[in-house]
């Protein structure tokens, strides 16, 4: 690899696709998040087509609590954020840095599920349930299903951390940090239609 | 003579961990055949019952069971392992590389395959298989516990299937050996890459179809349960979404083989190479925007429906242009009549009369007419038999010498083909009468004299003949092993890169990356008067994966997970998705570097590489 220009901190300029396997898995790893959100537009779509079969039930109108399900996204964005301050500080070699960022991000992951957590129990008080009506199914099932990826991020993200608490940074282990951060974003990047099209349009009915 | 990766003494635990591409698409392959067998029976069992009217062979139930798990195993657990099995063998070698993107992966996506299939076919032994058919519609699906089987074997062997597409998709497009750019892939590899695609984006909504089927069934869910506002037709919808994508990503890498081999045995450069590979992307691409045909007689309306039909005719012209090109390659071409050449050759025809009534059927007006009628049989075995199944026979004839590095028998080989080309034109051809004459499909029996005894008793013969034509391709397989002539590296005069490397291929395929200087490299290189490629690199060792067995043990946990939720055990869940989820830790936290192997013909002195 003499051919790639070393920076004075003894990281490739992009230490994550500075290998043949690192390129491999960015590219794999895209392909897979396209799949995924094909999965995630099948519920989406249930979703949009039960959304108003509420059988009786209480509807997204009186359901939605728009403070909490506003902070639950400001969580979820900011960790999308310290996500990328962790990448900026491997790619700059930083190791202590980035592992304080992804951190961040997993805590901030973990109280974005106590929320969720909370948002449901609350929901099934109210009599919205899994099997209440349609719209409780499809609703459980979208939301339900990014709240157990954003669970697997913060497993997959602590995993890493105390996997390589100790470990410098190098080509072989910066392609998995950033393919973590990566499916960060992604799981981020459906809340913020699941935040429109589950809660915004559910409040205007 | 190169030590091949077939030498090293045969040991079982050395299948189980094989990461090796060459060694996964024999698994794949055979698994294939085996459930081709499978499904066979169940179709040969279905023929029999219908040969005459008011037959009592099987009862209605059990007949039940063998359509929906004929239909099943033949698309999931049949074509699908079989083109996978192509794809493993050959892609890697046609591109210049020396394994998959994530060999890992590779050999976690088959035994996913493996697992899924067995479940779901031990549904006979565990209260009866499936029998809503293979789109099991809901409603009638929620009733019969063997949907659960369905539901979970194609759960788990889908996720295998996405994996390994993913896998084929990464390869293709970071492993290319140099001067291959993607406008000089055979077509085989291009078929591949928009199948993956098609797999990428068709599997995932099946899988969200079977989540909703699932949790209907076992979580009491309200998507289908019309009287709280469920909506049945929405599943139809999301099924066909993947159902029509599927028959494409089934079909499109048969076109592959077909192609490839139609060029062999033609001695000749593909005709319209660029229009081929424009033509395939092109299938895949209106193969998303005709689910709605399958659900003309559901009630959508004019408007959708002809909407719908139109763009079902499109298909047409970039399959048009396909079957021009086979043929303007063959004119002109010294064309060998071999067992591979006679099945593709016989492709173009078949799958021509098959692409025909699907054209008709495309006809949303007529459609009122075919719909749910054994027309529509006929119509799709015309293309899945005759075609991918045709091409599957002519690829295995095609590639058994590079895999294996044995020929396969010619004489059985043409028995076979005769064999099986009547006994498909027997059984299918005569069914497009029957279901103009108004027999109805998925019926276990039906009343005589009403036209249809003699064309039944007719299509039942052909089906003994098809059986005979695979029973002679077993024992073909079986005398090939046994004593079969041994191969040449080259013996098609062939002109992609499998062909420059030794048969069956060492354990790295190429010690020494080839150049690619042309479409058809190795043709290329041969008329230039080269014995062999030109190389983009000095011999050196060579960086191989290591072997593991935690792919195997991973796919067991998500087996035994399946049953979990079969049978509503949350022990049972947690267990096998433990298992599943100790494995991906172990997976994880363990570094793996691969290992590093020495090509023949490199000198190793102490520990000093000096190249030959």
């Amino acid at each position: 690899m003499s051919t790639i220009d070393l920076k004075a901190n003894g990281l490739p300029a992009h230490p994550e696709r500075a290998t043949q396997e690192g390129r491999a898995k960015l590219v794999g790893f895209w392909l897979y998040m396209s799949a995924e959100a094909v999965l995630f537009a099948t519920f989406f779509g249930t979703f949009m087509t039960f959304r108003n079969s509420v059988n009786g039930g209480p509807t997204g109108a009186e359901l939605f609590a728009i403070p909490m399900v506003l902070t639950a996204t400001a969580i979820l964005l900011v960790s999308s954020l310290t996500s990328v301050f962790a990448i900026m500080a491997m790619q700059r070699n930083q190791a202590s840095k980035m592992r304080f960022w992804f951190a961040v991000t997993v805590l901030l992951g973990a109280s974005f599920l106590g929320l969720e957590v909370y948002e449901f129990v609350e929901y099934v008080h109210e009599g919205h349930t899994f099997t209440s009506s349609p719209f409780g199914s499809s609703f459980y099932t979208l939301v339900g299903f990014h709240g157990a990826h954003v669970l697997f991020g913060v497993l997959w993200i602590s995993t890493l951390l105390l996997r390589n608490i100790n470990r410098p940074i190098d080509t072989y282990v910066a392609p998995k940090y950033y393919v973590a951060s990566l499916y960060w974003h992604f799981v981020d990047l459906v809340w913020v239609f699941i935040f429109t099209i589950v809660y915004l349009f559910g409040m205007v009915g | 003579m190169a030590t091949s990766y077939l030498d090293k003494k045969f040991s079982l635990w050395d299948w189980l961990t094989t990461v090796d591409h060459k060694k996964i698409g024999t698994l794949y392959f055979f698994a294939g055949i085996f459930y081709f067998a499978v499904g066979g029976l169940e179709a040969l069992f279905i023929r029999i019952q219908l040969m005459y009217p008011m037959n009592d062979f099987l009862d209605g139930e059990t007949f039940n069971q063998m359509m929906t798990m004929h239909g099943t195993t033949m698309l999931f657990f049949a074509a699908t392992p079989l083109l996978f099995g192509f794809m493993n063998w050959v892609v890697p070698l046609q591109i210049g590389a020396r394994d998959v993107a994530f060999p890992f992966l590779n050999s976690l996506g088959f035994w996913m395959f493996f697992f899924g299939a067995l479940l779901t076919n031990t549904s006979f032994f565990l209260g009866g298989a499936p029998q809503a058919g293979w789109t099991s519609y809901a409603p009638l699906a929620l009733d019969y516990k063997g949907t659960d089987f369905f539901v979970l074997g194609l759960q788990i062997s889908g996720a295998g299937t996405i994996m390994s597409a993913i896998n084929f998709l990464t390869t293709i497009f970071t492993m290319r050996a140099p001067g291959m750019t993607l406008l000089r892939m055979p077509l085989f590899t291009w078929s591949t890459v928009v199948a993956s695609a098609l797999i990428m984006f068709a599997f995932t909504p099946l899988t969200g179809a079977l989540f909703l089927l699932m949790f209907e069934r076992m979580f009491d869910a309200k998507f289908f349960d019309v009287a709280a506002g469920g909506n049945v037709v929405l599943y139809e919808h999301i099924f066909w979404i993947f159902g029509h994508p599927e028959v494409y990503l089934l079909v499109l890498p048969a076109f592959g083989i077909i192609s490839d081999v139609i060029a062999a045995v033609s001695r000749k450069r593909l005709f319209g190479y660029h229009s081929m590979v424009f033509a395939t992307v092109l299938i895949g691409f209106i193969g998303f925007m005709v689910w709605a045909h399958h659900m003309f007689a559901v009630g959508m309306g004019p408007t959708v429906n002809t909407v719908f039909g139109i763009a079902t005719m499109l298909v047409g012209v970039p399959t048009g242009i396909k079957v021009f090109n086979w043929i303007f390659t063959m004119i002109g071409g010294k064309v060998q009549f071999n067992t591979a050449g006679l099945f593709a050759i016989s492709f173009i025809p078949s799958f021509v009369i098959g692409g025909v009534t699907g054209v008709m059927l495309a006809s949303s007006v007529a459609d009122f007419q075919f719909h749910d009628t054994y027309f529509v049989i006929a119509h799709f075995h015309y293309v899945i038999v005759g075609g991918i199944v045709q091409a599957v026979f002519a690829g295995m004839f095609y590639w058994w010498p590079k895999i294996f590095g044995k020929m396969l028998n010619e004489t059985l080989g043409k028995w076979m083909f005769w064999l099986f080309l009547i006994g498909f034109n027997l059984t299918f051809y005569i069914q497009h009468y029957l279901g103009l004459w108004g027999m109805p499909r998925r019926v276990f029996t039906y009343l005589p004299n009403q036209g249809w005894d003699t064309a039944n008793f007719v299509s039942t013969v052909g089906a003994f003949f098809m059986s005979a034509a695979v029973i002679l391709l077993v024992i073909n397989v079986a005398v090939t092993f046994a004593r079969g002539e041994k191969a040449v590296q080259d013996p098609w005069y062939g002109r992609t890169l499998e062909w420059s490397i030794p048969s069956p291929p060492p354990e790295y395929n190429f010690a020494r990356t080839p150049i690619v200087r042309s479409n058809d490299p190795w043709w290329y290189e041969k008329m230039q008067g080269k014995k062999e490629m030109q190389y983009a690199e000095p011999l050196s060792e060579i960086h191989m994966p290591n072997p593991s067995i935690i792919p195997l043990i991973m796919a067991f946990g998500t087996f035994i997970a399946g049953y979990g939720f079969i049978y509503t055990s949350w022990f049972g869940v947690f267990l096998g998705f433990g298992i599943t989820g100790v494995c991906m830790f172990i997976r994880s936290i363990k570094d793996d570097h691969g290992q590093h192997v020495h090509p023949e013909g490199l000198h190793v002195e102490k520990g000093v590489h000096h190249s030959a």
